[in-house]
């Protein structure tokens, strides 16, 4: 077979261009090799570059959610080139490396950040048949990868020697191996209903949306993967008021924008994982499927379209409540995660794997509907009754320290700062009143 | 040399290069980082052997989780960025002995399957459907009677037992707020 390039720009359209370059070059032993080359490249490739995208839209959305224009100067009407514009700006600025920095960590860091931002991409499915690769410990892989990106934060914590750096790392570190916790349980659900690890069996399996049968699974997911990429209201990672820039305080530069661009890219990861996970990723009422009539996969093409626009309604939700929430204190976020999330997450879990081996075991004539309605209803009354423990457990803290309702209190005292989380328990709050000196629970510490 | 063995001389070069960072470098700090990428290599060794949930499972659980913990404890006890440790401690002697053990335990069990046989003849025949679901293989022989259940469940109970007596070693012995 002969190379056309008619052929050829049709194939790259409906997203079959390797298998087109197959059947052209041959069977030789490189030509896989070339072929998998020109893969890693697109597949890490294409996610750096929609960085400059993605961050323009970040600005843009948050812009305008704040009352304001956001970039509107650089690249004509939109402020369209102004991601470029930045990162002109940063290759030209001074890369200053403190004194006394642990060389090997401090460059090895934000290379390791990036390195393993790229990787998560190999497992993403993109459309039917269109994935970096399709492992068989699909999710197992992400989770194993993103677990290593910790390393790269300790390293620019340590390397930096700067004590703010070094405190920033700590706190990364405990934040993110805390939230790995509630994210793999929460993980595991979908992997349950899929009976794979695979992605892109995930997909597939998904007829129903998983966020039907398991919604409070996903929004713990969705919770934790918040915290995970450390975007608001979990952005203590950079807590300019306490720890400077966190971990990466000492980085200038281009250095520092690999750290943003990592940053940029496990975000968006998120944001496909949880599409993929829960939302039924490339899948829309069929739309995936059709071929037209000359054998063009138009449905391979609309599926990239739907795993981006569901991918970027993910988005908007994080820069929504970027837009939105203040910032959690440390404590609260680690009680959040361990006192409820874990638990509540646990008893998810071992419900949703007993009641669907039930299900398909026993009465596997209700069908998918079925099956999914069922799950449905259990993961709503667990979802209540956990919160139902939560806000007895708040009001048994409240009595304890002789306090009112946060509600409450903020209402009598107005303009005083609002925690959003103070009904989780602030707890161990040894002495009544909290250690930034101001706090929304009480009119008077009762002590 | 086929391109396979080309991917696992390197990856073998990296893991027993950087294991003898580790052992040689007198900054405790970068020996963790080269032990990382020693623990890394042989992630690569199992992918080679088609054995992808046990290299998800080293990068988890031996890079995510007890390099962490090794480079947390080292940070937390040393004085920080000028350590220079001594290359030799009071336990070499037994260090010595346990590692010749090692040695010689792996050697006996090489030697036992490959004694005679030219290694580098192939791999054996692992059937196809095999290969692509291992995990599906793995989860099943974890619960299968016949299988590994007991061990599985012992570990299991091995683990929650080290979570529970966490909690009660952590657990504080009078509420901080009484004293208030």
């Amino acid at each position: 077979m002969s190379f056309n390039i008619g052929e050829f720009i049709s194939s790259i359209f409906d997203l079959t261009a390797g298998d087109y370059l197959a059947s052209v070059w041959g069977t030789e032993p490189w030509v896989s090799v070339v072929l998998d080359i020109l893969g890693i490249l697109i597949v890490a490739t294409i996610p750096l570059l929609s960085v400059f995208f993605v961050g323009l839209i970040e600005r843009k959305v948050l812009a305008r959610m704040q009352d304001r224009i956001g970039p509107n100067r650089v690249g004509g009407k939109y402020g369209l080139l102004q991601m470029f514009a930045d990162v002109v700006k940063m290759l030209t600025k001074e890369l200053l490396v403190p004194a006394g920095a642990d060389k090997v960590a401090y460059f090895l860091a934000p290379v390791l950040s990036l390195a393993t931002s790229a990787l998560l991409f190999a497992v993403v499915p993109f459309a039917p048949g269109v994935i970096g690769t399709n492992l068989g410990v699909g999710v197992f892989y992400v989770l194993s990868i993103s677990s290593v990106s910790v390393v790269a934060l300790l390293l620019a914590g340590w390397g930096s020697n700067n004590k703010y750096a070094l405190l920033g790392a700590f706190r990364a570190v405990a934040q993110l191996v805390s939230y790995e916790v509630p994210m793999i349980l929460s993980l595991l659900v979908p992997i349950i209903l899929a009976s794979s690890m695979s992605t892109m069996d995930m997909v597939e399996a998904q007829a129903i949306p998983f966020v039907i049968f398991a919604p409070i699974s996903a929004l713990i997911f969705f919770v934790s993967s918040l915290a995970e990429t450390g975007r608001s209201p979990f952005d203590l990672l950079e807590a300019e008021s306490e720890i400077v820039a966190g971990f990466h305080t000492e980085y200038s530069g281009m250095v520092f924008g690999l750290f943003m661009a990592a940053e940029y890219m496990g975000i968006m990861f998120m944001c496909f994982l949880f599409s993929t996970a829960y939302l039924g990723g490339y899948r829309f009422f069929g739309l995936e499927e059709i071929v037209l009539g000359n054998g063009f996969q138009l449905g391979r093409l609309l599926g990239l379209f739907i795993t981006i626009f569901k991918g970027a309604l993910v988005f908007f939700v994080f820069m929504w409540l970027r837009a939105t929430l203040p910032r959690l204190r440390i404590d609260q976020l680690l009680n959040f995660n361990w006192k409820f999330m874990v638990p509540l997450m646990l008893m998810i879990l071992l419900t949703v794997a007993l009641l669907d081996r039930l299900i398909l075991d026993y009465i596997p004539q209700v069908g998918e509907a079925g099956r999914a309605g069922i799950h449905f209803v259990s993961n709503i009354i667990i979802g209540f009754a956990g919160l139902e423990v939560l806000r007895r457990s708040a009001r048994r803290q409240r009595l304890r320290h002789n306090t009112t309702s946060p509600v409450l209190a903020v209402a009598e005292n107005e303009g005083a700062p609002i925690y959003v989380a103070t009904e989780v328990e602030p707890a161990h709050d040894h002495h009544g009143h909290d250690h930034h000196g101001h706090d929304a629970h009480a009119p008077v510490p009762a002590h | 040399m086929t391109l396979e063995q080309v991917i696992f001389i390197l990856v073998s070069l990296l893991t027993l290069g950087t294991g003898i960072v580790v052992v040689t470098n007198r900054n405790l700090f970068h020996a963790a980082l080269a032990m990382m990428a020693s623990f890394l290599g042989v992630a690569g060794l199992y992918i080679l052997l088609d054995a992808g949930f046990l290299a998800a499972a080293q990068l988890l659980v031996y890079i995510g989780a007890i390099s962490i913990l090794i480079i947390f404890a080292i940070m937390l006890t040393r004085r920080m960025m000028q350590a220079r440790e001594a290359a030799f401690n009071s336990q070499s002697g037994l260090g010595l002995i346990t590692a010749v053990a090692t040695f010689a335990l792996l050697a006996a069990v090489i030697g036992q399957f490959w004694w005679g046989v030219d290694a580098f003849s192939g791999r054996p025949d692992v059937p196809d459907t095999v290969l692509q679901n291992t995990v599906t293989a793995l989860g099943k022989a974890f619960v299968s009677p016949e299988a590994y259940v007991v061990p599985f469940i012992v570990a299991s109970v091995l683990l929650l037992a080290a979570l529970i007596g966490a909690i009660y070693v952590a657990w504080p012995t009078e509420y901080a707020e009484d004293e208030a």
